[in-house]
């Protein structure tokens, strides 16, 4: 098992979000959810300026196995969804953390609990026990 | 408790992510799913389906049995070793499990069901042979490992008793022999070339070490699944089942109506819906735009009606999403897939997708 990378924050359902400088946050979803969902060949991207709520749909992300929805971890507005996943969702499974990401968003304040990176090792320590 | 195959360890040491399938802790793949699929396509993989049920019937009356038993016709067999695949249906006509059944003389058939099936299977295959004294007997000893590819009977020639190796490499499709203890044939659920291999249990774990030194891939479940659909190959709970006949099944071809005197299970209910016509379709579908065609979808016939995916996924070879589909009844090419409230277009193709290597359908 790879090392989590130590500047971001997680969430239950396997997503992670890194803060950027200019305030936005970018969501992808982590390596332990590429590897459980296997070869990706298609992402259903929002709409820019779309508004997702706390825990709402906001993406889907298939893979040969099953779709599975990902949730928008904070509320927000879409700032930028990353149109190279149309052509290459394999990005997500080769480099989940980085050319992998899927949305950034805008926060609008609505953020429940995330997990630092040490409690969401834990629940994945928990998951493979 | 799940079940595990004699392979079980070998899985493990090949990396697999193990799943539970229909009570058997199975690989689902090994690492990827896709590139096991290309490698059965272009190369050779191997599959363990030791968790299907082989059953031999034996007993003087066991072909009139058959006959009954089965839509399609085991009077088609006459060369030992070669096999028919078939449905065998309740009186109302539905699917209770599609099979293969091998000849091996007039007194002695195999028959390879499903597993999910196997304990209705070997009920109503009990009850049914009761009025023909034939005897059913389940050979959980046995494994069975499938080898497919292009390059798979090659590969795989080797690990065959040299006594037996160039009569294997001889057979027909869908012809199979006994070489030894073990029975060899040339069948699969891939759409590739290659061998179904049936060995005793505690024989399994070094056949399949023999086969991956040999550079055959390990492959799941997963490709298998890919593998099947790309080649319109049923699978039984998703694409037929108690509820629909094989006419509504893209089996049709699989029932032997001839002779019209061999009353078989299911024959009148079949005879009726033919005569009653509007039978459903059963079909390939490709989708036109992105996405990935799901089972369950629902699909949207405008002016005529709605039917649903069956079986629907991601064809690797294709690089497009494919599915069957149960249809209303109709002339038309051009439908619609409901997809998370949108409705996106779909082609109806001639099936098989992909054969041989081969993209068989226009994209």
């Amino acid at each position: 098992m790879s090392e989590l990378p130590g500047d971001l924050q997680y969430t239950s359902d396997h997503e992670w979000l890194r803060r950027e400088e200019d305030g936005n946050v970018t969501v992808g979803i982590t390596d332990h959810a590429q590897s459980a969902l296997g070869d990706l060949v298609y992402v259903e991207l929002p709409e820019v300026n779309q508004e997702v709520e706390n825990g709402g749909d906001m993406a889907v992300v298939e893979s040969v196995k099953a779709a599975s929805d990902v949730y928008a971890p904070i509320g927000g507005t879409v700032v930028a969804v990353n149109d190279a996943l149309s052509d290459d969702p394999e990005a997500i499974n080769n480099d989940p953390y980085g050319e992998g990401w899927i949305v950034k968003l805008e926060p609008s304040g609505d953020e429940g609990e995330l997990l630092s990176p040490d409690a969401y090792q834990a629940l994945l320590d928990d998951i493979d026990s | 408790m799940t079940k595990k195959t004699p392979l079980f360890d070998q899985h493990v040491a090949a990396g697999a992510r193990i799943v539970d399938f229909g009570g058997w802790d199975m690989p689902l793949h090994y690492g990827s799913q896709k590139e096991e699929h290309h490698a059965v396509r272009q190369h050779a993989g191997v599959f363990d389906v030791s968790h299907m049920t082989i059953v031999d019937l034996a007993g003087e009356r066991a072909r009139e049995f058959l006959r009954y038993l089965l839509a399609n016709d085991v009077a088609k067999l006459s060369v030992s070793g070669k096999a028919l695949y078939t449905c065998m249906l309740n009186e109302q006509g539905g699917v209770i499990d599609d099979l293969i059944v091998y000849y091996i003389d007039d007194t002695h058939y195999r028959l390879v069901v499903n597993a999910a099936t196997r304990e209705k299977d070997l009920a109503w295959l009990r009850k049914q042979a009761e009025q023909f004294d034939t005897r059913i007997s389940e050979r959980a000893e046995l494994a069975m490992l499938a080898v497919q590819g292009p390059k798979a009977r090659e590969l795989a020639a080797p690990c065959i008793d040299a006594e037996f190796r160039d009569a294997a490499l001889d057979l027909k499709p869908f012809h199979g022999m006994d070489a030894g203890d073990w029975f060899v044939a040339r069948t699969g659920y891939t759409g590739e070339d290659g061998w179904e291999i049936v060995v005793p249990a505690a024989e399994a774990p070094k056949l399949w070490d023999r086969l991956l030194a040999a550079g055959v891939r390990p492959s799941g479940l997963g490709a298998r699944d890919t593998l099947r659909l790309e080649a319109a190959m049923n699978l039984y709970g998703n694409d037929m089942d108690e509820g629909v006949s094989p006419l509504e099944s893209g089996l049709g071809w699989t029932v032997a109506w001839e002779p019209a005197d061999r009353d078989f299970i299911g024959r009148a209910a079949l005879e009726k819906q033919r005569a009653e016509g509007n039978v459903r379709r059963f079909v390939g579908l490709l989708l036109e735009d992105k996405g990935v065609l799901r089972d369950h979808q629902r699909v949207v016939v405008e002016g005529i009606g709605e039917g649903e995916i069956t079986s629907g996924g991601f064809s690797p070879t294709i690089g497009r999403s494919i599915a069957l589909a149960r249809l209303p009844a109709g002339d038309y090419d051009r439908t619609q897939v409901d997809i998370r409230g949108k409705l996106l277009n779909v082609r109806v193709v001639k099936t098989p997708f992909v054969r041989n290597g081969e993209i068989r359908i226009d994209v």
